[in-house]
């Protein structure tokens, strides 16, 4: 299919049928891949990348499992084309994770049993990354608010709220303590 | 669930997005934050043959008080409006309003100038813009024209917007200090769409004597729906409870929503009633009051 003539010859352009050569940082490893135009950023990283932490629930926006930060910024890769996020910094799940063991975070989840299934874990993960790089004390009713679009259907959340709370008070007093 | 193949083009002038919106015709979309549109895409309830992306376009995101409103850039996250204290100054009602806009993860990346272009009459941004009397910065390679917001939405995801025309600014007119607002909604989950949404904005005299009300709704009919004219009827008068219960009485008769799988026609006008109650009252009463509602 060619494209009606006039567009942009600044910027990038693409036919349907075109692939695109991007290049994204993820977790701090470069990768350069050619995709479609169409290429979900969630499908780009599970296929292109074999990054299979990040989970498709709905494919629409509204259970979370999707959830990874683009410079820094939670967001839903299903909602995302990874050829938006060319030259950008992506974190995933599998960039939590120190050499050896677990993040905190992931700890923290682990000791107060917020996960059973963890389908929808590695997208709460990635938001509570989020939520305690901005505010390192949130409250109660702010926890809850942060984690309000990422769903669980085997836990019931208190779990999931209880590591959270864990997780910011053990980052805190590392802090303190460096 | 995957999108249809699609042309796409990211410009970096906005004279170059519109050139390739005007070249697209019908077929073709601007892309901001996705959040509204990429949905459908995946559905395939919408197929779009050219994606404009707004994206790498500098410039297109700002939040400037001028002349008496507060212009909000077509590329403004959802996130930097509800974190802005020049916008909580000048238009508290948009941070009270965004709260209830999605979850955190949809305001990071979803644009308040999106949603109002999106014209889905059970979101927020829409019944605020109404509420307020916003106006809209419309731009094709035609030029620009303002629109209000009265004649901005149309119906259900429909804008007076040719296909040709992009959204590039939001007027938010500025809150006077002696005006209070409210946003309440009802919903089944905390950031889903509204079930019934109510915007409103109320100023008083040092006296409580209400000068001037504002409301509008969500999810209540094909677009948001003003009922400023009823609770105009509050102007000269202390906001009680029974006035406040009155015209939310006379808002509820005038509508004539739509039932389906979410609620029944009759319980969104009965719940119209009740949060416009609540909102008027809110708007009127005391700051601190008005969150907890």
């Amino acid at each position: 299919m060619t494209v009606p003539g006039g567009a942009s010859s600044t910027g990038v352009f693409a036919n349907a049928q075109d692939k695109v050569e991007i290049a994204v940082t993820v977790n701090g490893f470069p990768y350069t891949r050619t995709v479609e135009p169409r290429k979900l950023l969630a499908d780009f990283l599970r296929e292109d990348l074999r990054l299979t932490g990040t989970h498709l629930g709905c494919e629409h926006g509204v259970c979370g499992a999707c959830t990874v930060r683009v410079n820094g910024r939670a967001v839903r890769s299903c909602l995302m084309f990874a050829i938006q996020v060319d030259g950008a910094q992506l974190s995933t799940v599998e960039g939590l994770a120190p050499r050896d063991g677990l993040s905190i975070i992931q700890d923290a989840f682990h000791e107060y049993h917020a996960l059973q299934c963890g389908f929808c874990t590695p997208g709460f993960l990635m938001t509570t990354a989020e939520l305690l790089a901005d505010s390192p004390d949130p409250t109660d009713e702010e926890i809850v608010s942060a984690l309000s679009g990422n769903l669980c259907r085997c836990t019931g959340y208190v779990s999931i709220v209880a590591a959270v709370r864990a997780a910011a008070e053990r980052m805190r007093s590392d802090e303190a303590t460096a | 669930m995957k999108p249809a193949p699609f042309a796409y083009t990211a410009p970096t002038t906005l004279e170059d997005a519109l050139r390739a919106l005007d070249n697209g015709g019908d077929a073709a979309k601007v892309l901001a934050g996705g959040q509204s549109l990429v949905p459908l895409m995946n559905f395939r309830l919408v197929e779009i043959e050219l994606l404009v992306d707004l994206n790498r376009i500098a410039g297109l995101a700002y939040i400037r008080p001028q002349n008496g409103w507060l212009a909000v850039g077509a590329m403004t996250r959802a996130r930097e409006v509800e974190r802005s204290d020049v916008a909580a100054a000048e238009v508290p009602l948009l941070r009270t309003a965004l709260r209830f806009v999605g979850h955190p993860q949809i305001r990071n990346q979803g644009t308040v100038c999106g949603s109002i272009a999106h014209a889905d009459p059970a979101a927020e941004m829409p019944a605020v813009a109404t509420a307020l009397g916003a106006s809209m910065v419309i731009r094709s390679v035609e030029g620009e024209r303002v629109v209000p917001a009265s004649e901005f939405f149309v119906r259900y995801l429909t804008t007076c917007m040719a296909p040709n025309e992009m959204l590039v600014e939001v007027r938010f007119p500025r809150s006077s200090e002696q005006s209070g607002h409210a946003f309440v909604e009802h919903s089944r989950r905390h950031g889903d769409f509204a079930i019934v949404g109510v915007a409103a904005t109320v100023e008083t005299d040092a006296n409580g004597v209400c000068r001037a009300a504002r409301v509008a709704l969500a999810g209540v009919d094909p677009r948001p729906f003003d009922a400023s004219d009823v609770a105009s009827s509050l102007v000269g008068t202390a906001v009680t409870e029974a006035h406040a219960n009155e015209v939310g009485q006379r808002v509820a008769a005038l509508l004539d929503p739509r039932g389906d799988i979410h609620a029944t026609a009759r319980y969104r006008r009965r719940m119209a009633a009740v949060l416009v109650r609540r909102a008027l009252i809110s708007a009127a009463g005391d700051p601190a009051a008005r969150d907890a509602i």
